[in-house]
């Protein structure tokens, strides 16, 4: 397959209007010695024989297993309609909409997007989406940094550690000085923020509910920031918002988080949604596509993008990002997702998360040997301590049928015996009883 | 149309949740409670659909339209790839899997993929190793300039520059300013070539890189650009290859066999994952010897068993990029892509990009200024200047285009080029695709001399006329608010 549609004939023609002798005069440019040295390809396939690989090498990765696993991507339902009408090729078939004539249904679809992050966050501005949450929070903190003109960041540890890490890469080379806040009984230590927290902080960098599950208001800390002069970016978790205070609520200046979660599939990582919403005081500071509301010249409203001398296609290197593409796609399925489930549905979701949590952390407490955490509040996942490394627990609850949630000790020191067990409303009443029991059968035998 | 947050009646419902089949026990504690709910809509699903259907039909597409809208290789999205993707065993794939330690036999399929495409992307364009981690182009420049800060730190000399020709896209000076490098820009030739004597005046042993497109965005290959990789490396500085226009020289030519140390490919592009709308993109990076220590972690590994792994291990590494191994769904799609078109179907598909955008530049140079009058790779440049010496500028003509149902070449891209109208037919656009085009293009030529106010008018068949561009940007309305 090659998808060509030029018949022999077509060729032919084509290179007598140019007035070549073959399509090999058109690559004179590049000399014998500049040719590609080596091209060794598999040769094409049909979309049979590729289908047939491509389902037996799927086949290689775990299957059928019922899964408490979630650490900051979560497998909710997806409702139909989000994979019916993301497929829509009018869609996914087109690029970024710099001609708003002909790119309307993108343009709102992008206006109402923005229209629900800042719904969510409770904040005044959202941008139209960034690549995923990790990147949406380095974005955030030089967002801090440019706007306060400091350089020193407080990072709260209940941060996911793969966002903490990722921060730390891209910041290798700009002199930013990070320092790490304990979590306390679950909670950002408030002692730690008192110490640090001082008048050449740029930021403090939260996330709500955090890593381990627990939930926090930052209110607090927040308005102890703000008598610094520095900035808060709390990093949230979207369904989480059908119930928990909202970053606005608490007085967050910036929010960011990963959208993964909105009718997103998991897809070994991505594409993904980093979403962004920020208070209107930080608007030209935002990188990424921003579409605004306008009107044409009969006075008929429209969309179309804006404030676009931030971005890189305009200032070049003056930017306020290096930023080009958004993840449209992906934002499109958050907003048929969220519009599907409805301002009730997204709270009713939020609770049946937080009952079926509630619920798992009871019959885990019957678990012989198993304690489980609760010093803070959670959403939808906690921590427990087992008698045995949380490793080996987890490689024989494979054996039982169960990806039983995910070892700590990988990412926190001291940790090992420590499980982050997280449940969806996917989870049935069912599935959790038969969780605990195998649970109980392995570390009692 | 009216916004979905319009059309909410309170109390209607769409999706229905699973049901609540444990027992009630515990209650939201009320201080971490949110006050007020989102406004989000409340609507039927067929509300919904109904919405999005509609709001779908305002948008040109490839699917439905010609989209020659030059550097963004719009061509054919293969459906089949997205079957590809949806396969459950990849689509419901958790990715913490990969981080829990030794539960890499959990995605040994999923590893296998990102391996298999590190190695046909490393062949396709001769480079010593790939990482998929990076999640769109620009996010790859940006790697890419972190993993050239990485190899001048580890050599000893920080170095403060990055040359960028001006003709290049505007990501490449943005990546490089963010990665902390004071950018240097080199002024084009009245060939099209980056001024090589102004490029010999700028190198010097402060230069940590030099940021090329290659063909470069005037859709020429530049014959010395050898030369160009040669001077770089006797400066001790690295050659960055911006693979937006990898789609002209499959098979003809390979960034790594020109002398380049980093290259990002965009996946959305060459090799033909849809472009969403604007994502989600796919831009992994390829490095030469040199630069393969640096790569991000984890790479994929083979264990001594034959078996997929992950190693951490690497002390040189510049650490995660992206959380797992990038957009691993669209490189799943543009796997699937390769494998269809093998080897033949990609020096094809190469082959006939460059053939359709010199056929294009041949019929249309008569009446349009081409920004360089020769043979030119996968893409051609013109100027509207005659054009808008009657009034009638780029922008008219891409709005009159849009009522004819084209999508509009690339305008005011490249920025050395007044008026610029950057057109890329891509492959897979026929012959009679690309005379119909030719024809529209002729006619406003003819109309530019004729009749410019109609051409001035335009669009006038689209569910919106001209917008207030400048009201937008002013007053900036950025999002609905309920009522009250």
């Amino acid at each position: 397959m090659n998808y060509i549609p030029h018949t022999e004939k077509d060729i032919r023609e084509m290179l007598e209007v140019i007035g070549v002798s073959g399509i090999e005069e058109l690559f004179k440019d590049i000399s014998p010695e500049l040719r590609a040295k080596s091209f060794h390809l598999p040769e094409g396939k049909s979309e049979f024989e590729v289908l047939e690989y491509l389902q037996a090498l799927s086949r290689q990765n775990t299957e059928g297993l019922v899964s408490f696993l979630g650490a900051g991507f979560y497998d909710h339902y997806i409702p139909a309609a989000v994979d019916a009408l993301s497929s829509r090729s009018e869609f996914y078939t087109a690029y970024t909409p710099y001609q708003p004539e002909c790119s309307q249904g993108w343009l709102q679809a992008i206006y109402e997007y923005q229209t629900a992050i800042c719904e969510l966050t409770g904040l005044d501005v959202s941008n139209a989406s960034l690549y995923d949450g990790g990147t949406a929070l380095y974005e955030a903190a030089m967002m801090c940094v440019r706007s306060t003109g400091r350089k020193k960041i407080l990072v709260d540890c209940g941060l996911n550690y793969i966002y903490r890490v990722m921060l730390y890469t891209y910041t290798s080379n700009l002199n930013i000085e990070f320092v790490e806040i304990p979590v306390v009984h679950g909670q950002s230590c408030r002692d730690s923020v008192q110490q640090y927290l001082d008048e050449t902080t740029a930021a403090v960098v939260i996330q709500n509910p955090n890593f381990f599950g627990a939930i926090d208001d930052h209110t607090d800390i927040i308005e102890r920031a703000h008598q610094m002069g520095a900035l808060v970016i709390a990093s949230v978790y979207p369904v989480s918002l059908g119930i928990v205070k909202s970053p606005g609520e608490m007085g967050v200046d910036i929010a960011t988080g990963e959208g993964q979660s909105l009718g997103l599939p998991l897809s070994f990582g991505g594409p993904y949604l980093g979403f962004m919403a920020v208070r209107s005081q930080l608007m030209r500071q935002m990188p990424g596509r921003i579409v605004g509301s306008s009107v044409d010249k009969d006075g008929k409203r429209g969309y179309v993008l804006t404030l676009q001398a931030r971005e890189q296609h305009i200032r070049r290197e003056k930017a306020t990002s290096n930023i080009c593409s958004n993840e449209a796609l992906c934002a499109l399925r958050a907003l048929i997702f969220l519009c599907s489930v409805g301002r009730n549905g997204l709270k009713e979701l939020a609770e049946l998360n937080f009952q079926k949590c509630e619920f798992t952390k009871d019959c885990l407490s019957e678990v012989p040997g198993v304690e489980v955490k609760r010093s803070s509040p959670t959403f939808n996942e906690f921590t427990v301590k087992l008698p045995r490394s949380a490793q080996k627990v987890f490689t024989a609850m494979l054996k039982k049928g169960f990806i039983s949630g995910f070892p700590l000790g990988q990412f926190y020191k001291g940790m090992d015996d420590y499980l982050l067990v997280t449940v969806t409303e996917k989870r049935t009443k069912a599935e959790i009883m038969r969780f605990a029991a195998a649970l109980k059968e392995i570390l009692c035998s | 149309m009216q916004l979905i947050y319009e059309k909410t009646v309170p109390g209607r419902r769409g999706v229905k949740l699973p049901q609540n089949d444990i027992p009630v026990k515990k209650k939201f504690p009320e201080e971490y409670r949110r006050v007020e709910l989102a406004h989000l809509p409340e609507v039927s699903e067929l509300d919904v659909v109904r919405h999005f259907t509609n709001l779908s039909r305002l948008n040109y597409s490839v699917d439905g339209n010609f989209y020659p809208l030059g550097s963004c290789t719009m061509k054919y999205n293969p459906k089949f790839t997205e079957k590809a993707a949806a396969i459950e065993g990849f689509a419901g794939l958790h990715p913490m899997l990969c981080r829990v330690p030794k539960a890499e036999i959990l995605v040994q399929g999923a590893l296998a993929v990102v391996a298999e495409m590190e190695r046909l992307l490393g062949e396709i364009t001769g480079m010593a190793a790939f990482t998929t981690q990076p999640l769109a182009g620009a996010h790859g420049e940006l790697t890419g300039v972190m993993l050239i800060a990485a190899y001048h730190k580890h050599k000893g000399g920080a170095r403060k520059y990055i040359l960028v020709p001006d003709s290049s896209h505007g990501t490449n000076p943005a990546s490089a300013a963010i990665a902390g490098y004071t950018v240097v820009v080199i002024p084009t030739d009245k060939d099209g070539y980056m001024d090589l004597n102004e490029y010999k005046n700028k190198l010097n042993t402060d230069v940590a890189a030099v940021m090329l497109t290659c063909p470069d965005t005037l859709g020429i290959f530049n014959p010395r650009i050898k030369e160009i990789a040669d001077l770089a490396h006797q400066a001790g500085a690295l050659m960055y290859y911006d693979g937006a226009n990898l789609n002209a020289m499959m098979g003809k030519a390979r960034p790594g066999d020109l002398g380049f140390d980093v290259v990002h490919l965009n996946l959305h592009k060459t090799f033909a994952t849809p472009h969403g709308g604007g994502g989600p993109g796919a831009g992994p990076v390829g490095v030469s010897s040199r630069l393969v220590d640096f790569l991000p972690t984890p790479r994929v590994v083979k264990n001594k068993s034959g078996e997929y792994a992950l190693d951490y291990e690497n002390k040189r590494s510049i650490g995660h990029i992206a959380p797992f191994f990038g957009n691993f769904g669209v490189i799943l799609k543009a796997y699937a892509y390769i494998l269809l078109l093998g080897k033949q179907g990609l020096i094809d598909a190469s082959e006939i990009a460059v053939l359709n955008a010199n056929y294009c530049r041949v019929r249309l140079k008569e009446y349009y200024e081409p920004a360089f009058d020769r043979i030119c790779m996968h893409e051609c440049v013109f100027s509207a200047s005659r054009q808008a010496s009657c009034g009638v500028h780029a922008l008219d003509i891409a709005k009159f285009l849009i009522d004819k149902g084209y999508h509009p070449p690339t305008i005011y891209f490249p920025l050395i080029v007044k008026e610029a109208l950057m057109i890329e037919p891509t492959e897979t656009e026929s012959k009679e695709t690309l005379d119909r085009f030719i024809d529209t293009m002729i006619e406003i030529a003819r109309l530019a001399q004729n009749d410019p106010d109609t051409v001035r008018r335009s669009p006038v068949t689209m569910p919106i006329k001209r917008l207030d561009e400048t009201k937008a940007a002013r007053e900036p309305d950025l999002r609905w608010k309920p009522k009250g």
